[in-house]
C-alpha cells in the first residue's frame, strides 16, 4: 500500500477566541502580567516612601491621576480573575486527607477565602493602626 | 417531531488520492428521537454514501473508537444525540489535534507511541514469578486509583487540550492519568520508573491546567486533577533528591 | 534515580507565588492603589509607613512575596507566549521571562533595603 498524504489541520493564533472556556483560560494566564505590574507599582510606592515625606505625597498625587487609576482598575479586575480561578482550581489539584478521610472540595475552597479575609484584615490593621 | 423530520450533517470529506484538503459535504438523515450522531453517520454509510469513512465499534461508550468533534466539541458520537442539535445542521469533524487519514478517520499513532512510555502495567520490585492466589486489595486501596482506571483511551482529552495541539511532544492527559492510576495501585512498585519519564519537560510540566481534558472526558477520569497531583509528587521527589544525601533517597 | 532538575522547583515557586498573589496582593492593591491615593481612608503618616516597611521582618516577608510573585508571573507569561502567540524561539522566550523576573527581584532587594 502506498503511503498517502495525511491532512494536518493548522491551529490559528486566535484558537482561544472561539470558545468561552479557552478565552477565560487565556485571560487567566494574562493576569500574570498584571500581577507583575502590581509588584512594580508597589515597589515604586515603597521607593517613594524611602525617599522621604515629599516623595511619598508626590506619589500619592500621581497615583490619583485618572490614567493610573484606570490601569489599576483593569489590573485589579485581572487580579480578581486570578484569585477566583486559583481558589477554584486548588481543590481539584490537591487531595488533602485528614485522619484518613478526604477533605471535601467545598471545604478547601472556603478555607482559602477565609485565609484571604484573615490576611487582609491583618494587613489592614498593620497599615492603618 | 414527525416521522419525516430530517437533520443535516455537514462533514469534511478528505480523500488523499484526489483531495488536497477537506471538501465539505452535506447529508440529510432522519431525525429519530433515539438516534445518536453515530446512528446518523451509519445511516449515511448504509443508505446514502458508502464511501464515507469513520471509526466506531461498540456503539455504547466503552470502546473509545468513535470520538469526533461535533459542532466543535470533542464527543463520543455514540453518546451524542441528534435531537440535542435540532434543527441542525450538525458539523461533524475528525478529532482535532490529530492528522487526518481520510474523512473522519485520524492517525492516533502518536498516542499509541506515548502510552507505553509511562509503563501502564503493574510493575513489581520482587522476583516472585508464581504467587499463591491473587494479590489482595482492600476496597479503600481500590478507591485510591479506581477513577483513573476508567479511561477508555478515546483521546477526547487530547483533542480538547490546547497544549497538545500546539506542542505535539507533550505526553498528554490520558497517558499521565494512566501513570497515576498505576502509581496509586497498591499492587504496583513502579512509581520511580514512571516519574523518570514524566519529570521530563514534555511530561507533566507542559500542562498549564487549562482543564478542558477533564471537561470532555466521557468517563469522568479527571486527567487534569491527576496531572496536578503528579506535578506536586514530582516536585516533592525533586526536593528530596536535592536535599537528601544519596544514601537516604 | 531521578537527578535533581530545576523545572519542578520553578513550578513550586510559581505555585507559591500564585497563592501569595491570591491571598496577600489584593489587600495591598486595595490599600495602596485605591484606598490611600483616592482618599477613601486617611493616609497613614510617612513615619508609620517607614516604621512598618523598615522593620526587618516586613522587609523579609515582602521580599519573599515579591520574588515569588515575579517568578509566578514570569513562568505563566512564558507559557502564555508559547501557547497564545505560538512563539517558536522557546529558549529565548524563557530567558527573557525569567531574566526579567531576576531583574525585578534585584530591584526589589534594592528598594526594600533603602527604606
Amino acid at each position: 500500500m502506498t503511503t498517502q498524504r495525511q491532512y494536518v489541520r493548522p491551529i490559528s493564533t486566535f484558537w482561544w477566541v472561539h470558545k468561552r472556556s479557552y478565552f477565560i483560560f487565556v485571560m487567566r494566564e494574562l493576569s500574570s502580567f498584571f500581577v507583575a505590574w502590581f509588584v512594580f507599582y508597589l515597589l515604586m510606592f515603597i521607593g517613594a516612601v524611602s525617599r522621604g515625606e515629599a516623595a511619598y505625597q508626590d506619589f500619592l498625587n500621581g497615583a490619583d491621576h485618572p490614567a493610573v487609576v484606570a490601569i489599576n482598575v483593569v489590573a485589579f479586575g485581572f487580579l480578581v480573575l486570578h484569585l477566583v480561578t486559583w481558589f477554584s482550581l486548588t481543590p481539584k489539584a490537591m487531595v488533602i486527607q485528614v485522619g484518613g478521610r478526604r477533605v471535601p472540595g467545598p471545604a478547601i475552597l472556603a478555607s482559602q477565602y477565609v485565609g484571604l479575609v484573615v490576611v487582609s484584615a491583618f494587613v489592614y490593621w498593620l497599615v492603618t493602626r | 417531531m414527525s416521522m419525516d423530520d430530517k437533520i443535516r450533517l455537514r462533514v469534511p470529506r478528505y480523500r488523499p488520492e484526489t483531495d488536497s484538503g477537506p471538501v465539505w459535504q452535506e447529508y440529510d438523515v432522519p431525525l429519530r428521537k433515539e438516534w445518536t450522531v453515530l446512528d446518523g453517520l451509519n445511516h449515511v454509510k448504509n443508505e446514502v454514501d458508502t464511501t464515507l469513512s469513520f471509526r466506531w465499534s461498540c456503539r455504547m461508550g466503552i470502546c473509545g473508537s468513535c470520538g469526533m468533534n461535533v459542532n466543535g466539541d470533542a464527543k463520543l458520537t455514540c453518546a451524542t444525540f441528534l435531537s440535542d442539535y435540532a434543527p441542525g445542521p450538525i458539523k461533524i469533524e475528525p478529532l482535532s489535534n490529530f492528522p487526518v487519514i481520510r474523512d473522519l478517520v485520524v492517525d492516533i499513532s502518536d498516542f499509541m507511541e506515548k502510552l507505553p512510555r509511562v509503563k501502564p502495567w503493574i510493575i513489581r520490585d520482587d522476583d516472585v514469578t508464581e504467587i499463591d492466589g491473587e494479590y489482595l486489595q482492600t476496597p479503600e486501596e481500590l478507591d485510591a486509583y479506581k477513577q483513573f482506571s476508567m479511561c477508555i483511551n478515546c483521546m477526547l482529552c487530547y483533542s480538547a487540550c490546547p497544549v497538545y495541539g500546539l506542542d505535539p511532544t507533550f505526553i498528554g492527559p490520558a497517558a499521565i492519568a494512566l501513570a497515576e492510576r498505576y502509581d496509586l495501585d497498591s499492587r504496583d512498585h513502579g512509581a520511580r520508573e514512571r516519574l523518570d519519564v514524566l519529570i521530563e519537560h514534555e511530561g507533566v510540566w507542559g500542562c498549564t491546567f487549562v482543564g478542558e481534558c477533564t471537561k470532555v472526558c466521557p468517563k469522568h477520569v479527571d486527567p487534569a486533577g491527576a496531572i496536578q497531583r503528579y506535578k506536586l509528587k514530582a516536585a516533592q521527589e525533586n526536593v528530596k533528591a536535592l536535599l537528601l544525601p544519596r544514601g537516604l533517597r | 534515580m531521578t537527578r535533581p532538575r530545576i523545572e519542578p522547583l520553578v513550578w513550586l515557586t510559581f505555585s507559591g507565588g500564585g497563592v501569595i498573589a491570591a491571598v496577600f496582593l489584593p489587600i495591598l492593591v486595595v490599600l495602596f492603589a485605591f484606598a490611600i491615593p483616592l482618599g477613601w481612608i486617611d493616609p497613614p503618616t510617612h513615619e508609620h509607613l517607614v516604621s512598618v516597611i523598615g522593620n526587618p521582618l516586613t522587609q523579609l516577608a515582602l521580599f519573599g512575596m515579591f520574588a515569588m510573585m515575579l517568578v509566578h508571573a514570569a513562568h505563566r507569561f512564558r507559557y502564555t507566549l508559547y501557547d497564545g502567540l505560538q512563539i517558536k524561539e522557546k529558549a529565548l522566550t524563557a530567558a527573557v521571562c525569567y531574566g526579567s523576573a531576576a531583574v525585578g527581584i534585584f530591584v526589589a532587594l534594592r528598594v526594600l533595603l533603602s527604606v
